[in-house]
């Protein structure tokens, strides 16, 4: 008796679901939504918030208080505005490169190569990611340190010592490095979403090999190219670890200021602050991607 | 300028030395991937302004024969001549032939005007002469104003449309199009048919036009090549390949397969030649006449077509017109006579 009553109440609750789907839709989306809201959104809106505390300087105590004394105190410091403009030049240097460098490859990878090729270059593009961050940049720490591989390879062609260890062109090289396969992949889709006849088109109505390339292939691929920018931008914009390892005490990025904010001066508003400046940037970044219809793309 | 050869006077210039050379005239040409061959030596002249049509089944060879003339891919052997100038060597973008794809292929990220000026852009018209022909190309596949929609806003006919804007803007000697009715349905594509013909006579171009459809390519073609695995079959007018298939191929592939052996030859009789005779009709005077079973009966509007197993080997399918005839109903199992006239029954050359 008691069994059949149950089954009627699972039998209620059940067409509740099947006329209501919304509400299935809350049961299926609680948990990963809690989760969202409070690991993500939370953190965001607690650094927004630390953002605009003070810090007691005698006591070091946080005080609650009200106040935009820290971005007053980020936007009318030079020597932060330099930081910022370092950052975001070094993140528009970092794209661009792996920009050119990924749109032959990317081309050569989707339109070209063989498919035992392609394989071949896949695996050379993402057996990287699963290395460790940290040893790849320790593995460049290696190549560039004095006397290190570099140096002794440039002493056999008798060039001479490269010098390049904790300068920023060390910071610049090692990101294009970490970056690029960030790059390539979404370009390396757009090339292979390109229908071959669109290209066949193009030389049949008389395009040579550049107007092709200029007029069809290109953009066609820049969303992909933008998706892809996505990444290196954002990815350089924060990082901190580099910087500290093959850039030295030379090397003052804006991720940087962050860490020293938090580990060393304590100082989590001012820190809180400054990490404000790069997701503006992205956001505004994010803006013209999607007006460019990278979001198509990934 | 439009040429309609019969079939005693072939358009086929070729090496008749006639004062105009073929649009397109190709030899020898052999193509194959791997280990399939593509097109195995196929030889053809066509004569300009001529409706040319390659048919025969998917893997016949017709759409690798339109991309060599294209410039899309380079024959093993062979040479592809234009109006009399070898161009066998010569890429794609340099060759005076323009392609409507099976796919449309227009520019998704172009404005339908941008498409169709593309050609004239890279031959560097200027830009108030470029709109004109625009306008005018865009008139003539009847989508006037159109010019500034995106391809994604348009439907199939209407891309259609465009793909044959962009192509004979450009006036190439020769338009190439492979299956460009493919993707439309049967009413559009029978419209589109029409359309095609009409343009056809307008710009007075060369058309070598691609199906696998039998009908269409009866209904528009001056003459029709039938390909199968890599060869030509036959090439002649619609009227010739219809009435007398060369090969048991061709008399397979064009129509209803009526394909019977008599004393060692193989004979066709297309089924609407035949007469359906029962018990009482009069066999009419000077025909062929075979007994049969009638095996299944086919209504199809405007015509039934009946499924004659004969007495004598082999099967043959009679249709007649649904026009009211007073001829007694037929049904299955009936037993039947069917005749027909000698010189409609046609023997294959071995």
């Amino acid at each position: 008796m008691t069994n059949s009553v149950g089954n009627e109440r699972w039998l209620r609750v059940r067409s509740v679901l099947w006329k209501r789907p919304w509400a299935r839709a809350t049961l299926l989306l609680s948990p990963p939504l809690a989760w969202f809201l409070l690991v993500y959104i939370a953190s965001l809106l607690v650094l927004l918030i630390t953002a605009f505390w003070q810090v007691n300087p005698f006591t070091s105590n946080i005080e609650r208080i009200w106040s935009l004394g820290n971005l007053q105190t980020i936007f009318t410091t030079p020597a932060y505005l330099s930081i910022i403009g370092k950052t975001a030049g070094m993140a528009v240097a970092v794209t661009v490169t792996d920009a050119v460098v990924a749109v032959p490859f990317a081309y050569f990878m989707a339109r070209i190569a063989a498919p035992r090729t392609r394989t071949a270059l896949f695996v050379a593009i993402l057996l990287p990611l699963w290395a460790s961050y940290l040893a790849k940049v320790y593995s460049w720490l290696l190549i560039f340190t004095n006397n290190g591989f570099l140096d002794w390879t440039l002493g056999l062609v008798g060039i001479g010592k490269s010098n390049l260890i904790y300068t920023n062109g060390a910071v610049f090289i090692v990101f294009c490095y970490l970056w690029l396969p960030y790059m390539i992949i979404p370009v390396y889709s757009a090339f292979e979403r390109v229908p071959a006849s669109l290209i066949e088109a193009s030389q049949d109505l008389g395009g040579r090999t550049w107007r092709t390339t200029r007029r069809v292939l290109l953009p066609l691929a820049l969303p992909g190219i933008v998706a892809g920018s996505i990444f290196t931008f954002s990815l350089t914009l924060g990082d901190y670890i580099t910087p500290l390892l093959v850039g030295g005490t030379s090397a003052n990025f804006m991720g940087n200021v962050i860490y020293t904010n938090i580990g060393i001066a304590n100082n989590v508003p001012f820190a809180a602050a400054m990490a404000l400046v790069p997701i503006v940037i992205m956001g505004v970044y994010l803006l013209g991607a999607r007006a460019l219809g990278a979001f198509e793309a990934i | 300028m439009i040429e309609v050869p019969t079939p005693e006077q072939p358009a086929a210039a070729g090496s008749q030395g006639s004062q105009q050379a073929p649009a397109v005239y190709v030899a020898g040409l052999r193509k194959s991937y791997g280990d399939v061959t593509a097109l195995n030596g196929v030889e053809l002249a066509v004569a300009p302004g001529e409706f040319f049509t390659l048919l025969g089944p998917s893997g016949s060879g017709k759409t690798t024969l339109l991309r060599l003339i294209a410039g899309f891919e380079r024959p093993d052997a062979g040479t592809i001549e234009l109006t009399g100038a070898d161009v066998t060597g010569t890429p794609p973008y340099a060759r005076d032939v323009n392609t409507v794809f099976q796919d449309y292929a227009l520019f998704p990220h172009m404005t339908v005007a941008e498409n169709i000026e593309y050609g004239l852009r890279v031959k560097r018209v200027p830009k108030q002469q470029r709109k004109q022909q625009v306008a005018r190309a865009l008139d003539m596949v009847r989508l006037p104003g159109l010019g500034a929609r995106k391809p994604s806003q348009l439907s199939g006919g209407q891309r259609q449309r465009v793909a044959l804007a962009r192509a004979i803007v450009n006036r190439p000697q020769v338009l190439l199009l492979d299956e460009p009715l493919g993707a439309l349905d049967l009413k559009l594509r029978q419209e589109m048919q029409l359309e095609l013909l009409r343009v056809q006579r307008e710009v007075g171009i060369t058309f070598i036009y691609v199906t696998h459809d039998q009908e269409e390519a009866l209904t528009m073609s001056d003459r029709i090549a039938v390909m199968s695995n890599g060869g030509i079959e036959q090439i002649a007018t619609p009227v010739e390949v219809y009435e007398h298939p060369r090969t048991p191929f061709v008399a397979g592939f064009i129509g209803v397969s009526n394909l019977i052996e008599r004393d060692g030859d193989q004979i066709t009789v297309r089924p609407e030649k035949i007469t359906l005779l029962t018990e009482h009709d009069q066999a009419p005077a000077d025909t062929h006449v075979e007994g049969g079973q009638v095996t299944d009966v086919i209504y199809v509007g405007v015509l039934t077509r009946y499924v004659v197993a004969l007495d004598a080997g082999g099967e043959l399918v009679v249709s007649r017109q649904n026009a009211g005839h007073s001829g007694a109903t037929v049904t299955r199992g009936n037993q039947v006579r069917v005749a027909w006239r000698a010189a409609q029954a046609f023997t294959i050359p071995r």
